[in-house]
């Protein structure tokens, strides 16, 4: 034993667990010592715990305003908007405000008090702010009760300001922090008064994240951190061909390995080698025999997926997202036709942080360490899992290192929980390699869509037809979305009207789709089906303007005459970019527009090509989320989306061989780095009266605002992603 | 026994000579701050300080390591107090999730100790570390921002 290396490691941030008002998951602070031993991993009651104001509001003594947050934490700044609203509405001060973590099994013990904490779909403060806006109402509000009782006086009599509550008659203070000990125990209002946005002084500002200071000294605890004493790592490996199933494995060839403990089926396909830490596992995981049943998906490859989707294209369907007029009559009749097909391919969502969990299984009790997006499904997985009921079960949730859906699916969670079953009482912490994590993700859908068009004598569209085929996320990952039809999800952006509606009125349209799942598994990835939907139709709209022989914004703005809202983004990316006005000699430019998850998006984009090389220099994006919470998180999602986005249209494609996918780690599944990225332009224009989402709706814009300035660049259409694969050489 | 030099402070370990760095890093000396993102040298989360050069430490054997040899983790980068560019970060709000970000941080200092004055074009060629959820903007502006602290 040697001295101890600098070490500030401590939680990975405060949560509630059941035993009460705790903070820390438990790497304690400085610990650290070399071999084996571990930090303790039992949470510790924080010092001078103190009462509850209500279930999104703890105030200490010393003033300090604890918010608890029950939707997750991914990066994507929500945990800071929510906390918030909930701190504009109490009058607290915000510089003294903290939060907490929920867990899924507390929100059931306290009959959901904390409302659903699933975290998908954009909809975490869109989703909440109701009802957070009304926690934190109602806990200034028994606040006040609570002060004026002890001073004996109309509670109408007092106002508040950052925590210090006046009795306005005589002057007299006091502060939340010193009536927070009896407020919890007053009856709230039946109704609390929301205020306006328009009065916001705490919600609307662009304030600090809570969240950052332990993501910058490493001692912010990931679920690929976490450490218990006497914990073994396990490292899983699935059949690489979906659907495949384990036939057999050696154990015997690798139980003489270093650190190996156990070798172990996971289920039908998966093995998994658990071993005193994570290289020792995965090196003799690299060593196991393992033989596979592929089963009857060995011969698929990228080839055989595209014909299968091709098919769809021309297939009846009965499945229609949105029908107006007579499309096909008038296309049948028209004496030209434009016609176009496109392709997306599969994606992966490749979060920086590799799945991972920590359980400990008991044949009592089922304790898991974990990140997910979904902690109720994730109690419900690990339940089922453990053989126990969902009460002996415990899920601290914590802060993810990126996910973009991945973590909507509990696979992982399952996996960790069997593996743990056939270690008793022994913590393990199970987690995934990046290679397992490409091969065994829940891929964005791959999808084709054949477009057919007719322009009338003054240029205008008399009629579309837009038929997506391919594959359905729902059907495999959210089977009580399914109707009798087909996905509902697949027209996300082409709808007659809610969250993600069209933004054209065309006379006569039909948009269906034959749904064609090959066996690859898919999941929702960041933007979800709005991604290829707006590529397809903001493109082929693109390519109608050039038939027209109109300028791209002109031509929308016909179609657009109709939808004010939609339209009055794209204005604001088009102005923002200089539209009006030529770009610089070699420069070009597009746009495109969409509505998704509540919000209306559109962007415009300036490239160059030279040499066929592609470079990107100016996005503008606009964005109309309704209300804006945060004007520094919402610029940092929008401007992070076209990073997602753009990485995809540049580079992002999982190509089947074999059965399986091919890209096993990021030197060939590339993604945009630093040297790539534009300057992103971020306009909010915040309309109000309704609250849309943010952390998506962007994306979508991403790649046919750049593939439309492409075409204006070269005069080449790209219509299969990704651009990697087509050369942009005009010859 | 494998002894290294971490943080300034000497460390023996029990582990085979082809144990990448980062795996002792965060499993034997239990320091995991230092990230594991791709373990082939693409990402960067595993970015460490090899005698003050930025170093992929999931691809380094710990016997290519020697004993006298300068390892510092984002543990040992603050310390006692914050490196310019962790100050910088904190000020411009640079993180979003963060997983990337300690392995950012290792880069962005060991390239300012190199270049203290580095043109937006020195950055994006030497900051290559991935970063999914897409900060790059922001990476770029802490990068100045912690320049112009650093030349005070």
């Amino acid at each position: 034993m040697t001295a101890h290396p600098a070490s500030k490691a401590t939680p990975s941030g405060p949560r509630l667990s059941r035993r009460g008002f705790l903070a820390g998951t438990g790497a304690a602070a400085g610990l650290f010592t070399f071999g084996f031993s571990f930090p303790l991993a039992t949470p510790v009651a924080a010092q001078g715990a103190a009462p509850e104001v209500n279930a999104w509001v703890v105030i200490q003594p010393d003033e300090t305003v604890i918010i608890r947050i029950a939707r997750i934490e991914m990066g994507q700044g929500s945990l800071t908007g929510l906390a918030q609203l909930v701190a504009e509405e109490l009058d607290c001060d915000w510089d003294k405000v903290r939060f907490e973590l929920v867990n899924p099994a507390e929100n059931a013990r306290r009959g959901n008090v904390w409302n659903t904490q699933s975290t998908g779909g954009s909809r975490a403060i869109r989703g909440s702010q109701d009802y957070v806006r009304r926690g934190g109402a109602a806990a200034r509000a028994v606040l006040l009760e609570a002060a004026a009782k002890g001073w004996g006086v109309p509670t109408g009599e007092c106002t508040v300001a950052k925590g210090v509550i006046t009795h306005t008659p005589t002057k007299r203070t006091t502060t939340y922090g010193a009536v927070a000990g009896t407020a919890g125990a007053i009856t709230p209002p039946a109704d609390v008064r929301l205020k306006d946005p328009a009065a916001w002084t705490i919600a609307g500002q662009p304030v600090k994240r809570l969240d950052t200071k332990d993501k910058l000294d490493g001692s912010l605890v990931y679920g690929i951190d976490y450490r218990m004493p006497g914990m073994l790592v396990a490292v899983p490996k699935a059949c690489p061909v979906h659907g495949g199933t384990l036939k057999s494995f050696d154990a015997a060839a690798v139980a003489g390995m270093p650190g190996v403990k156990h070798v172990l089926k996971v289920d039908d396909e998966t093995v998994a080698v658990v071993a005193d830490t994570f290289w020792r596992a995965k090196t003799a995981l690299d060593a196991l025999p393992i033989t596979w049943d592929e089963g009857p998906n060995a011969k698929v490859s990228s080839e055989t997926i595209a014909a299968m989707v091709r098919e769809g294209l021309t297939a009846e369907t009965p499945f229609v997202g949105n029908a107006i007029g007579d499309a096909k009559g008038t296309l049948a009749g028209a004496r030209r036709v434009i016609e176009a097909d496109y392709g997306f391919p599969y994606q992966n969502h490749a979060p920086m942080e590799v799945l991972a969990a920590t359980v400990r299984w008991t044949p009592e009790r089922c304790e898991v360490w974990g990140p997910t997006q979904v902690p109720e499904a994730a109690l419900a997985a690990v339940s089922a899992a453990a053989g126990l009921p969902a009460s002996a079960c415990d899920i601290q949730v914590m802060r993810i290192g990126g996910s973009f859906g991945r973590r909507l699916q509990t696979d992982y969670l399952t996996m960790a929980t069997r593996i743990a079953r056939q270690v008793p009482g022994t913590p393990v912490k199970m987690m995934w390699t990046r290679e397992e994590d490409m091969l065994q993700g829940r891929f964005h859908p791959i999808t084709q869509c054949r477009l057919r068009a007719s322009l009338d004598a003054k240029g205008e569209v008399e009629a579309l037809h837009m038929r997506i085929s391919g594959q359905s996320i729902a059907i495999y990952a959210i089977p009580g979305l399914m109707t009798a039809k087909g996905d509902p999800l697949v027209f996300q952006g082409l709808t007659p009207g809610g969250e993600m509606a069209l933004g054209y009125t065309i006379p006569n349209l039909l948009i269906d789709h034959a749904m064609r799942n090959p066996h690859i598994r898919p999941g929702a990835w960041r933007g979800v089906n709005l991604n290829q939907n707006a590529i397809y139709l903001e493109c082929f709209i693109d390519e109608l303007a050039e038939t027209a022989g109109q300028d791209p914004l002109a031509f929308r703005r016909t179609l657009m005459r109709n939808h004010p809202k939609h339209l009055a983004v794209l204005e604001a990316a088009a102005k923002g970019i200089g539209w009006e006005t030529p770009p610089a000699k070699g420069r070009a430019r597009g746009i495109a527009q969409v509505m998704g998850f509540g919000s209306y998006v559109a962007a415009a984009a300036e490239v160059s090509v030279a040499d066929g090389q592609l470079k990107i220099h100016r996005i503008v994006a606009a964005t109309d989320p309704g209300h804006v919470v945060n004007p520094q998180q919402v610029d940092a999602q929008v401007s992070g989306s076209f990073v997602y986005g753009l990485s995809a249209m540049l580079y992002g494609e999982c190509t089947v061989k074999d059965g399986r996918i091919e890209q096993e780690n990021f030197d060939t599944y590339n993604v945009m780095r630093l040297d790539e990225m534009p300057a992103v332009e971020v306009i909010t224009l915040p309309s109000g009266g309704f609250w849309g989402g943010v952390g998506e709706p962007t994306i979508a814009v991403a790649a046919p605002a750049v593939l439309n300035a492409v075409f204006a660049a070269t005069g080449k259409r790209v219509r299969q992603l990704p651009l990697k694969n087509v050369d942009l050489n005009v010859s | 026994m494998t002894k290294l030099t971490i943080n300034g402070a000497s460390v023996e370990v029990q582990v085979e000579d082809d144990t990448p760095l980062l795996w002792v890093i965060r499993e034997h000396v239990g320091l995991t701050g230092t990230k594991y993102g791709c373990g082939i040298a693409q990402c960067g989360a595993c970015t460490i300080h090899l005698d003050g050069v930025a170093t992929r430490s999931c691809a380094l054997p710990v016997s290519a390591v020697g004993p006298d040899q300068a390892i510092v983790t984002i543990e040992g980068l603050g310390v006692p107090k914050p490196h310019p560019v962790q100050e910088a970060w904190a000020e411009l709000d640079v993180a979003q999730c963060g997983f990337c970000q300690v392995g950012m941080i290792m880069a962005a200092s060991a390239l300012l100790a190199q270049n203290p004055n580095p043109s937006d074009d020195d950055i994006r060629a030497e900051i290559t570390n991935i970063c999914r959820c897409g900060t790059y903007g922001r990476v770029l502006a802490g990068v100045k921002h912690a320049a112009e602290r650093m030349r005070g």
